[in-house]
């Protein structure tokens, strides 16, 4: 699991049925200095998060077809949680 | 998931049996991470913007069907809201 960033949200009228009625948003990962890291990728909302929120996504296809309840779905990334406070105790 | 732009058609005579009918599109990869092969799931075409489902989970838009792939576009973009 990665700590991630919305960035933006996703509008596609025709889709693969299991991503229907589903949030689809564009995240990008965060450093734990909450700096932009990497490229943008496409993950299925499962918690109603929006752009801006800090968020827990999985890039795995198991995690995130659970998170969404859809089983044998092809979905490889989902946001499972919306972030309130990461607690940093010792910086390696 | 990752976005990315249709730019071509490829086309392959001999094949796995489980690709025939399947429309085998080059998708180049918003992130600048190249272009690819992907089947299309969703019935897109050269110029869309799409979003492509990666691994072994992209062979899970064929219900039934054991299709070899690991690249699937799983939708058609209107728009990307920022």
């Amino acid at each position: 699991m990665i700590l991630a960033k919305v960035i933006g949200q996703v509008i596609a009228t025709q889709k693969e049925s299991s991503h229907e009625g589903k949030k689809i948003l564009l995240v990008q990962k965060l450093t734990l200095q909450n700096q932009l890291e990497g490229e943008p990728f496409v993950a299925l909302d499962s918690v109603d998060a929006g752009i801006g929120d800090r968020v827990l996504a999985v890039q795995e296809g198991f995690s995130a077809m659970t998170a969404v309840g859809h089983n044998d779905a092809p979905i490889d990334a989902a946001i499972i949680g919306v972030v309130d406070a990461v607690d940093l105790v010792e910086m390696e | 998931m990752y976005l990315g732009k249709v730019v071509g058609n490829v086309v392959c005579t001999v094949k796995d049996d489980a690709l025939v009918g399947q429309k085998l599109l080059l998708v180049r990869r918003d992130d600048g991470d190249g272009t690819i092969v992907a089947i299309d799931a969703v019935g897109a075409g050269v110029g869309e913007r799409v979003y492509v489902c990666r691994g072994k989970e992209a062979s899970f838009a064929f219900k039934g069907v054991e299709v070899p792939t690991e690249a699937t576009i799983v939708a058609i973009v209107d728009e990307v809201q920022r």
